[in-house]
């Protein structure tokens, strides 16, 4: 390792530390000890992109799934927003019995929706959804998408006018595994959670944990229920996950004044 | 049909296309009378009509359990004759069935999408049309003479309800699936609204609620190039010339329709017909010219002008939302239970993207699930039978899947 990615490494875990008071200190201070390991083990060489085993954008098995069949009421209305082959819905249609409805703009994956049993509507969603009333569904999702769309704003506030609640996933871009990859590599971050490299990643509007909760509070909408994964573990949102959930879920809905 | 006549049809077939086995082999078409002398059909604008004989064909064994069956609607030039080599083509004088399987053969069949291992396919010649199903050219049995101009506005609604008596008659209460493109998939929208109970599922292929402005006018020009031909004579031309050259421009007018400017492009650019350079006249120059001709010819051959005028009407009124919802489709599709696949094409001017989409938009809107596909293609409204992978994949995967809990 050279002397400057040394001092830079310390200097960082310095700035994380101070910047993380929210959480419980001393699982911080542990955690960032590790990364101390880590740092005397990085490579020379970039290493290669992670395996993508919780991202999957064909719509195969999403550590979130599982999260939102249990949060999903039986007989209820759910819109999935760019729901790919309908993966999601077609297990929520089988198990819950849900009226389900996806959107998806790819034409691969619109067929696959429909050989999976899943209606599905193909359109682009930075168009919006114009066509769908006002609180016409239970349960708008938004599964590892916002980050792809040219105008999030748009959708997002769509997404609550459409449906009464909001599901929504993405990869925070605020882990420390992020951080410290531009940090230490200067170049965009390749890792599990986005494994792309910056020419070929669907994702242009990266975002934390922390940006979402500002607009959030801006918008006078707040979070009924968050999980992180973190480690290969889902749990409940801690305060400290900007900077430990490599992914996010969280259920929204707009406070009443 | 005895291995006699069959030996006999044989013959005037192309070689071999009877011992393909995804073909459904000869047909042999059918007809009912639905509505006698003493019950009369009665008329969406009005009077009614008697007696009613419609021609069908189906693709079952008598005995076989009906609650399979998959209804399909044909466009404006259609007939009953979907698939399949018609083993009566040269007693009824259809010849030119002699050369061409049925017209949605590519689909229907053993093994292919719409499979008649799987499902009974069963299709009506519509009320008004010239095949068999009664319309201006049958006899008006109080006047000895064909119907002519006599013969009453017939609607898309008569046309479902017409499908819906034929069903009773074959004992068959709900059908799997009711599918069509152009104004055949208007007659599906019409079966979801009309007959919610006993659709399972609905395709709609290049077809919206209602025939856009753009679509009346194409029509109107259709109507006056036939109505303006000297041999017209008023619709009463039966037994001397028929009105050929309106027809036959009616027909090229309407191809124009069913293709795009860069599918023409594509097919034909600005290649000259067999030959390198112009003869500077008024002959067939272009090769578009020629296919537009030999379209026109061979329509005449094979299609009553009457019934021409008859169907683009009953095109031009159908406006499902006016009919169903006091003018709002939302609440039309309120009415709708199946399961609905609308399937645009992106190079479609006769019934566009947008205005296909209207429809599916309604239907979410009515709260209805829905699936919505717009199908990149260069093809124009013709796309819905000439894309065909992706029409197969489509119809197949929908007929199999349950989209209801």
């Amino acid at each position: 390792m050279s002397e400057s990615t040394s001092d830079w490494g310390e200097r960082l875990i310095r700035i994380l530390l101070e910047r993380t008071g929210d959480g419980d200190p001393e699982a911080t201070r542990r955690t960032l000890l590790k990364l101390m390991d880590l740092l005397e083990a990085v490579p020379a060489e970039r290493p290669r992109p992670l395996e993508a085993s919780s991202v999957n954008a064909n719509g195969g098995y999403r550590w979130d799934h599982d999260l939102i069949e249990r949060r999903v009421r039986p007989g209820a209305s759910v819109l999935d927003l760019g729901c790919g082959s309908g993966t999601l819905l077609a297990r929520l249609i089988r198990s819950k019995k849900v009226r389900g409805q996806g959107i998806e703009r790819d034409m691969e994956k619109v067929l696959q929706c429909v050989a999976n049993g899943v209606p599905v509507f193909q359109t682009n969603l930075d168009e919006g959804l114009a066509g769908f009333p006002d609180e016409s569904f239970d349960y708008v999702v938004l599964e590892e998408t916002v980050q792809t769309l040219y105008r999030p704003h748009v959708v997002l506030s769509e997404m609550l006018r459409v449906g009464r609640q909001g599901i929504i996933s993405f990869p925070n871009f605020g882990h420390w595994q992020v951080r410290l990859d531009l940090a230490l590599n200067g170049r965009m971050p390749v890792t599990g959670a986005l494994p792309y490299s910056w020419h070929d990643s669907p994702n242009i509007h990266h975002l934390t944990l922390h940006d979402f909760e500002d607009w959030m509070a801006a918008q006078g909408i707040g979070i009924v229920q968050g999980h992180a994964l973190s480690e290969g573990q889902v749990r409940p949102l801690r305060p400290d996950d900007n900077l430990f959930a490599e992914e996010v879920m969280l259920v929204i809905e707009r406070r009443h004044a | 049909m005895s291995v006699r006549e069959e030996e006999a049809v044989r013959e005037l077939l192309p070689r071999g296309v009877l011992d393909d086995p995804t073909s459904v082999g000869l047909t042999r078409a059918q007809t009912v009378t639905l509505a006698a002398e003493d019950a009369p059909f009665p008329l969406e604008v009005g009077g009614s009509i008697a007696p009613v004989q419609v021609e069908y064909e189906t693709y079952w064994r008598l005995n076989e359990d009906r609650s399979n069956v998959v209804l399909i609607a044909h466009a404006l030039s259609g007939d009953a004759h979907v698939a399949g080599w018609d083993g009566d083509a040269a007693r009824t004088g259809r010849r030119w069935r002699l050369r061409k399987p049925g017209w949605w053969d590519t689909v229907v069949g053993p093994g292919k999408a719409l499979d008649t291992n799987r499902y009974l396919v069963l299709c009506a010649n519509v009320l008004g049309s010239c095949y068999g199903t009664t319309g201006p050219s049958s006899i008006n049995p109080r006047t000895g003479e064909p119907y002519g101009l006599s013969f009453p506005i017939v609607t898309v609604g008569d046309w479902v309800r017409l499908q819906a008596m034929l069903l009773d008659h074959l004992g068959v209460e709900r059908v799997h699936a009711v599918l069509g493109g152009s104004l055949g998939g208007q007659q599906v929208i019409e079966w979801m609204l009309a007959y919610p109970d006993r659709v399972e599922k609905a395709i709609v292929l290049a077809a919206s609620a209602k025939l856009s402005a753009q679509g009346l006018a194409f029509n109107a020009v259709g109507r006056h190039t036939i109505m303006s031909d000297p041999h017209f004579n008023g619709g009463d031309y039966y037994g001397g010339d028929v009105p050929a050259q309106g027809l036959a421009a009616a027909r090229m007018l309407a191809h124009i329709t069913y293709l795009s400017d860069a599918g023409m492009e594509l097919k034909f650019g600005r290649r000259l017909q067999d030959k390198t350079e112009p003869d500077f006249d008024f002959g067939i120059e272009f090769e578009v010219e020629s296919y537009l001709a030999h379209q026109g010819r061979s329509f005449v051959e094979r299609f009553d002008a009457n019934s021409y005028l008859y169907i683009t009407r009953a095109m031009d009124y159908y406006d499902a939302a006016a009919i169903w919802g006091g003018g709002d489709l939302v609440r039309a599709c309120s009415r709708v239970t199946a399961d609905v696949l609308v399937v645009s094409f992106t190079s479609d001017w006769l019934y566009p993207s947008a205005q296909c989409r209207e429809l599916a938009i309604a239907l979410c809107q009515a709260r209805h699930p829905v699936t919505y596909i717009d199908v990149r293609s260069s093809y124009g409204h013709d796309a819905f039978l000439v894309e065909t992978e992706v029409v197969s994949r489509l119809l197949r995967d929908f007929l199999d899947k349950g989209t209801e809990p």
